[in-house]
């Protein structure tokens, strides 16, 4: 029953930070807030007794893909200052 | 205004679309004959504790490989679009380039045993290979002028896709099934090195994978 509770609880989360990384004026924070729903997603896999796919989604989308898009936000930047 | 009432039609469809999923849903008592099958041969054709990792590697091989190939095609995609110019830029902190030298090996080590032990606990090549990534990754926060040996990332990435299929076409050549992992001894159930093929496939992938993911944010970097 509680981890009912905490699935859902962790659900309602990550809703609000989609909403909210698409709301963000901040292109930074919206990426990092993008992140933080993956690592949500990758607790609720934990709790329902799937560590494979868990470690999956932990480590390509809240570490890897958010890398990647911090760099492709910084290689944006650099090139509309160029211009 | 007319693009919100479309929004809204859109999400009400969705949820038409999807609440069938939620009022039919009801708890499996027991495993279907599938699952059942892919559970018990996990255990007693192929020695392998991970059933996770028998059906990735050995039961839906082909899915895997095709995988592997799109995660090659987007690095050979990334690498042909994206040009690196080179600038000289501002090293970091001597704290963090000593900290990070001693824990790139640990970073490293640690993606080696996930994905040589793909088939006794949870992880494998896929997660294995993104720590790997991720200890380079390290390696480039700390010295931005830091430059990696293209040529053997290349030998590596190429070898072991290569092997990768090879090891798939000898279980072809020999009727059992093309990516079977029976094509060398099982070993003892819960050894490292049981399970047939299965942890020489994971760790084929878990290199490939981080070279390949190494490739990409090295390219990335590149301003």
């Amino acid at each position: 029953m509680i981890s009912v509770i905490i699935i859902i609880t962790l659900g309602i989360l990550m809703i609000i930070a989609g909403i909210v990384a698409l709301h963000l004026k901040n292109l930074l924070a919206a990426i990092i807030t993008a992140g933080v729903i993956s690592l949500l997603a990758s607790v609720i896999y934990l709790i329902l007794g799937s560590p494979d796919v868990a470690m999956t989604e932990a480590s390509i989308g809240s570490g890897l893909t958010t890398i990647i898009f911090l760099y492709a936000l910084n290689k944006v930047r650099k090139e509309k200052k160029d211009d | 205004m007319i693009k919100k009432i479309i929004v809204i039609l859109a999400m009400i469809g969705l949820i038409m679309m999807l609440f069938p999923l939620v009022t039919n849903f009801e708890f499996l008592e027991n495993l279907n004959d599938l699952s059942t099958n892919y559970v018990s041969g996990s255990v007693n054709e192929l020695n392998s504790q991970n059933v996770v990792t028998s059906v990735i590697v050995t039961y839906r091989g082909l899915d895997t490989l095709g995988e592997v190939t799109v995660l090659f095609l987007a690095t050979a995609a990334i690498g042909f679009l994206l040009k690196k110019k080179k600038t000289k830029k501002r090293g970091s902190s001597e704290l963090l380039q000593t900290a990070s030298s001693f824990l790139v090996a640990l970073i490293i080590l640690l993606g080696v045993y996930i994905f040589t032990h793909g088939h006794l606990t949870p992880g494998g090549g896929f997660q294995g290979g993104v720590i790997i990534a991720t200890a380079f990754l390290l390696l480039i926060l700390s010295d931005v002028n830091i430059k990696f040996n293209h040529t053997i990332l290349q030998v590596v990435e190429s070898f072991s896709g290569a092997f990768y299929v090879v090891i798939g076409l000898i279980g072809l050549v020999l009727t059992i099934g093309f990516l079977n992992a029976k094509i060398i001894p099982l070993g003892e159930y819960g050894n490292l090195f049981s399970a047939g093929a299965i942890p020489i496939i994971y760790s084929l992938i878990g290199l490939k994978v981080g070279s390949e993911l190494t490739n990409i944010l090295d390219t990335m970097r590149g301003e």
